[in-house]
């Protein structure tokens, strides 16, 4: 009865020195998270507040939508509104090729990793560039990421540092020195963004009140990548949008704390509108699924997410597996739920990845229920025809017997309880005991 | 005050001990409690595995036996977890699930034991499990900033001649998950050692906490790596000597 999920993760643990690097890696920025966490003694506040800023921001989405493109409008910004992924790419490269665009630097953007955007635009001839050191790394080597906010994180300084002899851009064979090879990468990036014709940003919030995009980075690239060229294009999801500034000075105070145990990203930037004159901003608001996840009442309050990436942090699955175990591109309890979302049928292999301890739901800054959710769709699964065959088999047995006194004393009785506990659960040691506790208390009690 | 003692399947038929416990240590504390016979699972592990319509006739039989109690008390929290939290969206006027209590719940809270209880001169680790942890708030999770506490501390501090620790990373899973030990075997087990060894680390020399099925799971650890250290259930201990 394996998984996607499962069978990934076997082959991830047989290398037991990696996996438990990975799961110390990610347990100490958990760690960094809660130390942050413990400082502000209004945070218990401040989740409960975020996650209803939230909710009423979804409930009255059309509302701050308009409010959203009408200030972006005022501010001269060119709005387009994508309903899937294939609008999004077609809008993007429309823009693109009217300004006769060849090379784009970008920021990092889970959405035009949602959309695909990278493989769209270079298969018509449009190269693209990432910026994030992390995504730059990755997208040199052609992977996916593997993490949402650290999507490099699975590779060391020596992988790292042997790639970019490849590619040539360290200069020093066998000098893996991460500061070395990060100065290397940023000269490399610099020669990219003085030639890029565009630049693009994905979002971290869009302010209805304003119009503005704000995105937050650690390595000012998404700045880079839009003060050089004159075209600008941010992407955004429909959920990203928030009232104003006021709720944005709770989200700025948690992202990073719960994302990267930092006490704020060292930029947030905020783009209104055309850097010069003669330049343009284009925002492309995606829908790609979001507002039937709206109407779901179900799942819809995963639309809160803010893709912090502490739910992965904290997971003992997710640190004990990897983000590739998964066959959606963002792994961990978001990336479960989003997943299933997206493609029940092509991932519920990932449902299994999951104890229900809820962590995640107590780690989330903006207190989605990760783990509730992940119970519900378990419970649709059979509706879905994706169920396992062995595993119902064994719930109806044990819903059989624990339904029939006669066949529940049988089988404690007869220590036959092998036929409703499977052999996997037992402990080594573990012997049946002489007589279950319901006949031992009717002796005792005589 | 009548109290009716939940001892949920596996309890039953393969901790028999962590009953009689439970029951000597209820009986030592004055409480009136009935153990109805005819009683078997709750439905969780079905329905955690995907399959909740097969928990809701045992959800029927189970108010048919406790209904009438003052409270339901049972040494297991993610039993009683699953009682006070799904029974609700199971059955229509549910009442047990209110009067749904852990042991530990009902001796801290409840009782408010605050006496002697039994004797147990070892250095013993807790388990916080994660029902208890998370969904009965048996002790802070450490993910909240909140002001720190812990029941299972608060009780077996009560007990003469204990040394009392937690492992580090406290509320950890032990990676058992019912079906999730079978589904994800490798991830399963991964856990369990990992978990094991950091309680072992303590230098204790007994594991205990408020449900057997993370006992049972960080047992089976114990042994696949070899580790000299013995798991009990918190009950057994408090009532050890009584
Ligand atoms: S679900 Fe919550 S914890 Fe996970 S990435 Fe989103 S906001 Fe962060």
């Amino acid at each position: 009865m394996s998984t996607f999920h499962s069978k990934s993760a076997k082959s991830f643990l047989k290398d037991e020195k990696y996996s438990s690097w990975h799961d110390k890696t990610f347990w100490s920025v958990r760690q960094k998270r809660d130390a942050m966490a413990e400082k502000l003694d209004e945070w218990e506040q401040l989740r409960e507040k975020a996650s209803r800023i939230k909710l009423h921001t979804l409930s009255h989405l059309d509302k701050y939508l308009e409010e959203f493109s009408g200030n972006a409008e005022k501010n001269g910004v060119k709005v387009h509104w994508a309903a899937d992924a294939a609008e999004f790419n077609e809008i993007v490269f429309g823009i693109l090729s009217s300004h006769g665009v060849k090379k784009l630097v970008k920021s990092k953007s889970m959405l035009t990793e949602e959309c695909e955007m990278n493989p769209y635009l270079e298969a018509r001839g449009i190269e693209v560039v990432e910026t994030d050191l992390g995504e730059r790394i990755i997208q040199l080597k052609g992977q996916k990421p593997s993490h949402i906010v650290m999507p490099a994180i699975h590779l060391n300084h020596d992988d790292v540092g042997e790639l970019f002899e490849r590619k040539g851009i360290s200069d020093q064979p066998g000098n893996h020195d991460p500061s070395y090879l990060t100065y290397m990468a940023r000269l490399s990036l610099r020669g990219e963004f003085l030639s890029a014709d565009a630049g693009m940003t994905g979002a971290n919030f869009g302010i209805a009140a304003t119009g503005d995009i704000v995105v937050c980075t650690n390595e000012g690239n998404a700045d880079m990548s839009t003060s050089l060229p004159k075209l600008q294009i941010s992407a955004i999801g429909l959920e990203k949008i928030i009232p104003d500034y006021a709720s944005l000075a709770v989200f700025q105070r948690m992202l990073c704390r719960a994302g990267t145990g930092q006490p704020s990203t060292t930029y947030t930037s905020h783009f209104r509108k055309a850097r010069c004159e003669d330049g343009e901003m284009h925002i492309i608001l995606v829908d790609n699924g979001r507002s039937d996840w709206l109407a779901d009442p179900a799942h819809r309050e995963i639309l809160k997410c803010i893709r912090c990436g502490s739910c992965m942090n904290t997971c003992p699955v997710y640190r004990r597996s990897g983000g590739y175990s998964y066959s959606y591109f963002i792994p961990g309890p978001i990336g479960i739920n989003l997943g299933m979302l997206r493609s029940a049928r092509q991932h519920s292999g990932n449902l299994s990845a999951c104890t229900l301890c809820r962590s995640c739901e107590t780690v989330c800054p903006v207190k989605i229920g990760l783990a509730e959710q992940i119970y519900s769709w378990r419970q649709s699964l059979s509706g879905l025809g994706t169920f396992n065959r062995s595993k119902k088999l064994m719930s109806d047995a044990m819903s059989l017997v624990f339904n029939h006194q006669g066949l529940y004393d049988a089988a404690t009785g007869a220590e036959s309880v092998m036929n409703i506990v499977p052999r996997d659960w037992m402990p080594f040691g573990l012997r049946f005991p002489r007589k279950p506790f319901h006949k031992l208390v009717k002796e005792d009690d005589k | 005050m009548k109290v009716g003692l939940f001892i949920p399947c596996y309890v039953d038929a393969l901790f028999p001990e962590v009953g009689m416990a439970s029951l000597k240590l209820l009986r030592h504390l004055g409480v009136e409690v009935v153990y109805p016979q005819g009683q078997t699972c709750c439905g969780q592990p079905m329905a955690n595995g995907g399959f909740e319509k097969q928990a809701t006739h045992l959800a029927r039989k189970f108010e048919d036996k406790f209904g009438n109690f003052d409270y339901v008390v049972a040494p297991s929290v993610s039993c009683t977890a699953f009682v006070r939290h799904n029974y609700p969206s199971l059955i229509k006027d549910c009442k047990v699930a209110d009067k749904a209590l852990d042991i530990v719940e009902f001796l801290h809270d409840v009782l408010k034991v605050k006496g002697p209880l039994g004797r147990f001169p070892h250095r013993v680790s807790i388990h916080n499990s994660c029902h208890g942890v998370r969904e009965l708030g048996l002790s802070s999770p450490s993910e909240q900033n909140i002001p720190k506490f812990n029941k299972i501390r608060d009780l077996l501090q009560l007990v003469e001649g204990i040394d009392v620790v937690e492992p580090e990373r406290p509320d950890e899973c032990c990676g058992f998950g019912g079906l999730f030990a079978m589904e994800e075997k490798a991830v399963s087990q991964r856990m369990g050692c990992d978990k094991i060894s950091r309680h072992a680390a303590t230098g204790a020399e007994y594991v205990t906490g408020p449900d057997s099925s993370c006992l049972m799971q960080l047992s089976a650890s114990a042994e696949r790596l070899g580790l000299d250290i013995k798991c009990k259930h918190v009950v057994e201990i408090l009532a050890s000597g009584l």
